[in-house]
């Protein structure tokens, strides 16, 4: 492919995006609480990122690290339209799904530092946590394998008759991936209570939506099967929870899988040792500038709610506290006993 | 010209079956097409077809014979205005497949080839007592009890046995499920799920599409949740495209989540060479799951092993390979009529005992082993036959202290050679047993080849039963 084609593509995928962020006449509206709730539990998962990402420099995390920076209205919109009891999966860009679905900041940044706090007690690292108590099932590192898991946690849902819903989310990279469309297939056939989330932030790693995608409208995924789907904007907490309620609810009334493409953007890189050479820097400070998913709803709140901006300092100060609480436990854990080592191999038999 | 219709074989290890049923009586016309008997195996049943127009002019097998071999004359059709009585006459002598009493012949016989060995057939085996111990797949009389004395036995094939251990466990625990490829409403591609669906319905019985990779992690996240689902593969070859979900979802996620998220689910299916269906189908991957930590592999032998063994990989925890061998489906073994019989995974057995040379098997590699032990007993080699049952975790005390008794030892099996089960219980012998061996231990192994699909080559391919005594003989300098 020469540069120019590349060129060509990269800037027409910017196209639908930009459309979608363009105020819509009918955008949903947020209560002040609502507001509120999405605006602390966004900043809680931007300032962890960002104490990650410092930590990470420190070298106290090692390996790989990938930060959900900018993609923070997906999880939360999502989360704020599902109930207890619904399972969450994901891929290896975790962590702020981990603390959307209430897993304790500590546990999380202890896990990245391999200590034996860490919710993996040191073992999983930062693509690989779960938690029973909060239905998240991990923290996948084989693209697209969690897509598989996911429809496998709905067929146990159905198999129940549970009434719960699994969240499966991916990226624009998974979704390229042979096993989730044997995934789709399933679902649909099966009519399994599973919504597919696709988060697409542009770039599956270095390798942007149009130079790896023949269909780049990634809601159009299912048709094949018969699964509805809808392009969301992605950076709007509001039209998230709007489109996840609708999805969320065909899911649940039995109807099978539905898809959700989330238009985002990830404001670093794929992951710490990222070049970024295959974007502009323009591009991503523009993102920055005028879709900032947090920004948006603090802005909102000043202006549209009334909250005295001290009131959300309050709120920052809190978050970073929470932060540095984590950061502070995750530096001082000891590493796992090197007994640790051979556990958690086998379960033992029943008698 | 009168042609012969001859007895058609309806799978590649199919050796025998029933002629079920004439459609078309002696006089008849038929024309190419038209549907003339239904035969039936064990596992299926398949209508026999007139490829050219004529009369049929004889029936030699009568309706309901059993054990007609594969390949017997069943009919003749003459050609049309052929003398109907004349061509008749042709064939009197033809087989007389009806009177061969259904006998569980072992159908490895043709698979172990073994020119040179003087093996005896299952059916001739009863009758050569030349070892104290009785060494058939008919009477393996296991010398460690794993179940009271004197409790009836009942001869069941593999394949019945496989079936019965998962109904049984599906009718006490609701969270257990199979899913697979033709496992409900085609009862499985080789019966082995046969009956279930009727029992258990649609809900617990699944039929998927043929998409391996996505099944097995729709599997693997159902036991994320707690159920207890049983993935059968049509074969283990086509687990390659799923072994992504087995290894990196099933056997690493416990240990990734500190221990919080087990994945209590069994993958099972035929695994190995079968016969004559080439190098993409008959792969033997035992090596290569026992290798990975996280895991447990088993891989049975007689039907009453693979019952306990299918009964305690259901029930357990882990995620479980369950190595079936589809030669072995239609063996039959005796199998203790108990309630509730289950082995314990981990545990070898000693299927023969001997004093001169250990030799260490599973699956249907025991075959080899166990006839090679019979001829050398009539050759004055008294081999101790132990059967791993479970490749993983490997028992090795139960070899090691064989070996310090008989101080040689020859594995078998038909994987590849290099890294393979062998190649993993030398290694262990060199640090267990090095002091009590009196001579270096050889692996007997499939060839270090893709498997040909020429009958010949196939031979060639696998070991047998000649290559096993002469190892043994090697290892005991004779």
């Amino acid at each position: 492919m020469d540069s120019a084609t590349e060129a060509g593509q990269t800037k027409s995928d910017l196209t639908p995006s930009e459309a979608a962020h363009a105020p819509a006449p009918n955008t949903p509206q947020f209560t002040r609480d609502e507001d509120l709730h999405a605006y602390h539990e966004m900043l809680l998962i931007r300032r962890f990122e960002e104490k990650a990402g410092q930590l990470y420099g420190m070298g106290l995390i090692g390996g790989f690290c990938h930060l959900y920076i900018g993609q923070e209205a997906v999880v939360i919109g999502m989360q704020m339209a599902s109930i207890d009891g619904d399972q969450v999966i994901t891929g290896y860009r975790d962590h702020g799904h981990m603390l959307a679905c209430g897993m304790e900041p500590k546990g999380v940044m202890a896990e990245l530092t391999g200590r034996r706090g860490g919710y993996s007690r040191g073992k999983g690292g930062s693509m690989h946590m779960f938690s029973r108590e909060k239905q998240f099932f991990g923290g996948h590192g084989i693209v697209g394998a969690q897509v598989s898991l996911g429809t496998g946690l709905a067929f146990a849902d159905a198999y129940k008759k549970n009434g719960q819903v699994s969240l499966t989310y991916m990226g624009d990279g998974a979704a390229n991936q042979g096993q989730v469309y044997e995934s789709f297939n399933m679902a649909q056939l099966w009519k399994l209570p599973v919504v597919y989330v696709i988060e697409n932030n542009r770039y599956a790693m270095g390798t942007s939506v149009a130079r790896a995608s023949a269909q780049t409208d990634f809601s159009k995924r299912g048709i094949s099967f018969g699964i509805p789907g809808e392009q969301v904007d992605g950076m709007d907490v509001r039209t998230v929870r709007e489109a996840a309620a609708r999805a969320i609810e065909h899911a649940r009334s039995g109807q099978g899988p539905y898809i959700l493409e989330m238009q985002t953007y990830r404001y670093r890189g794929h992951s710490m040792s990222d070049p970024a050479k295959y974007r502009t820097k323009d591009e991503v400070s523009k993102m920055r500038d005028e879709h900032d998913p947090i920004e948006m709803v603090r802005k909102r709140l000043i202006e549209a709610h009334g909250v005295p901006e001290a009131d959300l300092k309050a709120t920052d100060a809190k978050v970073r506290e929470t932060v540095n609480d984590a950061a502070e436990f995750a530096t001082h854990d000891p590493e796992p006993d090197p007994a640790e080592l051979w556990t958690d191999i086998l379960l033992e038999a029943r008698a | 010209m009168a042609t012969d219709i001859l007895m058609p074989a309806l799978s590649p290890t199919m050796e025998e079956g029933k002629l079920a049923k004439w459609l078309k009586k002696e006089g008849d016309p038929v024309k190419s097409g038209d549907v003339l008997a239904e035969i039936e195996t064990d596992k299926a049943t398949m209508e026999v077809e007139a490829i050219d127009e004529g009369v049929l002019a004889k029936i030699l097998v009568a309706e309901g014979s059993e054990g007609v071999k594969v390949n017997t004359p069943i009919a003749i059709i003459a050609a049309e205005g052929e003398d109907v009585s004349a061509a008749s006459a042709r064939k009197p002598a033809a087989d007389a497949p009806a009177q061969a009493a259904p006998t569980p012949t072992m159908q490895a016989e043709g698979q172990a080839g073994a020119p040179a060995a003087t093996a005896k057939t299952g059916d001739d085996a009863p009758k050569a007592p030349a070892s104290p111990a009785t060494i058939t797949n008919k009477t393996p009389a296991p010398v460690m009890a794993e179940f009271p004395e004197g409790t009836e036995m009942v001869s069941m094939t593999v394949r019945e046995a496989l079936r019965d251990a998962m109904a049984e466990e599906m009718r006490s625990d609701e969270s257990v499920f199979v899913m697979g490829e033709e496992v409900a409403e085609y009862q499985g591609a080789y019966k082995i799920t046969q009956g279930l669906l009727q029992e258990f319905g649609a809900r617990r019985v699944v039929d998927t599409p043929i998409t391996e990779h996505g099944f097995a992690g729709i599997g693997v996240g159902a036991a994320f949740t707690g159920l207890r689902p049983i993935v059968e593969f049509m074969t283990f070859n086509f687990a390659m495209q799923a072994i992504d979900h087995i290894i990196n979802s099933a056997a690493k996620t416990l240990y990734m989540s500190g221990g919080q998220l087990g994945c209590p689910i069994v993958f099972r299916g035929p695994n190995g060479a079968a016969a004559r269906v080439g190098a993409q189908h008959s792969h033997d991957y035992s090596a290569w799951y026992s290798n990975v930590p996280g895991l447990k592999v088993i891989a049975p032998y007689t039907a009453s092993d693979a019952k306990g063994l299918l009964k305690a990989a259901i029930r357990d925890p882990n995620p479980i390979i369950f190595l079936e061998n589809e030669i072995l489906y239609g063996q039959s073994f005796p199998v203790p009529k108990l309630d509730d019989f289950v082995l314990p995974i981990g545990k070898a057995r000693i299927h023969r005992p001997g004093t001169d040379v250990t030799i260490v098997s599973f699956s249907i590699g025991m075959t080899y082993a166990l006839k090679a032990a019979q001829a050398l007993a009539e050759q004055g080699i008294e081999a101790e036959v132990i059967d791993l049952r479970t490749l993983r975790p490997m028992d090795t005390d139960t070899v090691v202290e064989s070996v310090k008794k008989t101080g040689r030892c020859v594995t078998v099996e038909e994987g590849f050679p290099q890294s393979g089960i062998g190649a993993e219980i030398v290694a262990r012998l060199m640090v267990d047993a090095f002091d009590y061996l009196d001579a270096p231990v050889l692996r007997v192994t499939g060839k270090d080849v893709p498997m040909p699909y020429a009958a010949n080559l196939e031979k060639l391919a696998l070991p047998n039963v000649a290559e096993v005594i002469e190892a043994v003989k090697a290892v005991c300098y004779r």
